[in-house]
């Protein structure tokens, strides 16, 4: 079966087409909530967000340019937003964030890995990780965006994204192992 | 480069820090293939990719955990988008994208057809110019000649001849490349089957050696059928 392609519909949005957006919507709203989700950790926020993310595309659609992917353009445009709205909150909002996302320390890290299998523990010490931290590895493993395509987004060089990259990933490698997990590397 | 960049200390691995984006299926053919090599190679770089594929598993299973936004969000857009002035089509949606657009409504196999078609007119072309330029230079040509005029109906030269048909997936530029390689002309076609009439050579060539030049011509991978004229 043949889609039209996401260059197709912004070009439709840009003369007014209704459908097209919907169907842009359709394809992408879910993939971009959940990277703002991630990132404003507020389910409420991030459904707002995405509202804006899409208006400005609906306004902004005849300036694309299609030097990117539409979708690279869509998280560019939703990190910008994200980022604003967590500019807005208070300090004390985000700690309190930060204290609820952290893994609980409290149970010796034996008792803590017999409680949760490995992918578990993983999974919550993803949580754990600094946003900056946290966005360059969704965009990465699960936005699958390519290193020009994470500079794009982030609006950092190449050789940044490799090595930011790079201690994302040596961060929660030490966020394993206070919780029980040592997998010998780095 | 942010702080969080800067906390090195030893010298990263070219390689290994492309390990993420391997996982991910999203390197270039060039650098997959390096990484590739290196894991081949190297049981402990091979060892830590295990680890980035359930990194990549992990991030997967956690982001695909968050779910969905609710309607609400749909809603909000759509009631903003409808409070919005209603646009008129933007004459500046240039040609390319229209044609873009007009190419995106065909399936593939019409594309595949119209490709091939393409590619047959320019033979025939081809052959047609050709085919002109060869009596005109030959001076057997004594009047005016349309260059419309039908190939098939090419005056009878003295050679050797052969008949032929192009393989589907042959482009413009192999099958001239084909043709001024063996010094081969088009003189008719094409014919019933996409078959071309072409001169292989301008003598009367000894049996044993038109098969043989046949043979040799049948190994091109522009040709899907070459045969022999008695």
């Amino acid at each position: 079966m043949q889609t039209t392609s996401d260059e197709v519909l912004i070009g439709r949005i840009a003369t007014g087409d209704r459908l097209a957006m919907q169907v842009l919507f359709a394809r992408h709203h879910v993939r971009v909530y959940r990277f703002v989700l991630r990132l404003v950790r507020n389910e409420a926020t991030a459904e707002d967000l995405i509202s804006e993310v899409f208006l400005d595309v609906w306004r902004q659609a005849g300036k694309f340019e299609g030097r990117s992917q539409v979708s690279t353009w869509l998280l560019s445009i939703a990190r910008f937003k994200a980022l604003s709205a967590m500019r807005k909150r208070t300090d004390q909002e985000l700690d309190d964030e930060t204290a609820e996302a952290v893994v609980d320390n409290s149970d010796d890290p034996e008792v803590s890995l017999a409680k949760k299998d490995k992918g578990e523990v993983l999974r919550q010490c993803l949580t754990a990780l600094s946003p900056e931290h946290r966005e360059i590895i969704d965009l990465v493993y699960y936005h699958e965006k390519s290193v020009d395509e994470v500079a794009a987004i982030v609006g950092i060089p190449e050789a940044t994204v490799k090595t930011r990259m790079f201690y994302a990933r040596k961060k929660l490698a030490e966020i394993l192992k206070q919780n029980g997990i040592d997998r010998g590397w780095p | 480069m942010n702080a969080a960049d800067n906390q090195a200390g030893e010298p990263l691995n070219e390689i290994e820090e492309l390990l993420p984006w391997h996982a991910a299926g999203t390197l270039s053919r060039r650098d997959a293939a390096r990484v590739e090599e290196a894991l081949a190679r190297d049981p402990e770089l091979a060892r830590r990719y295990e680890l980035v594929r359930e990194e990549l598993e992990g991030t997967i299973h956690l982001n695909e955990s968050l779910g969905a936004p609710s309607a609400r969000a749909s809603e909000a857009l759509f009631a903003k988008i409808a409070a919005e002035p209603r646009r008129t089509a933007l004459p500046s949606l240039n040609l390319a994208a229209r044609l873009s657009d007009f190419i995106a409504g065909f399936s593939p196999r019409t594309l595949a057809y119209a490709a091939g078609a393409a590619v047959l007119a320019i033979v025939v072309q081809a052959g047609v110019i050709g085919g002109v330029l060869v009596h005109e230079h030959d001076g057997t040509s004594g009047g005016f000649r349309t260059a419309s005029a039908p190939a098939t109906q090419a005056p009878v030269e003295t050679g050797t001849y052969a008949m032929i048909r192009f393989a589907p997936q042959a482009s413009a530029a192999d099958i001239t490349r084909f043709l001024e390689t063996n010094k081969l002309t088009i003189a008719g076609g094409p014919m019933a089957g996409g078959m071309f009439r072409v001169r292989v050579a301008v003598t009367g060539l000894p049996k044993d050696d038109l098969a043989r030049l046949v043979k040799q011509l049948q190994s091109d991978k522009a040709v899907d059928f070459i045969a022999t004229i008695e």
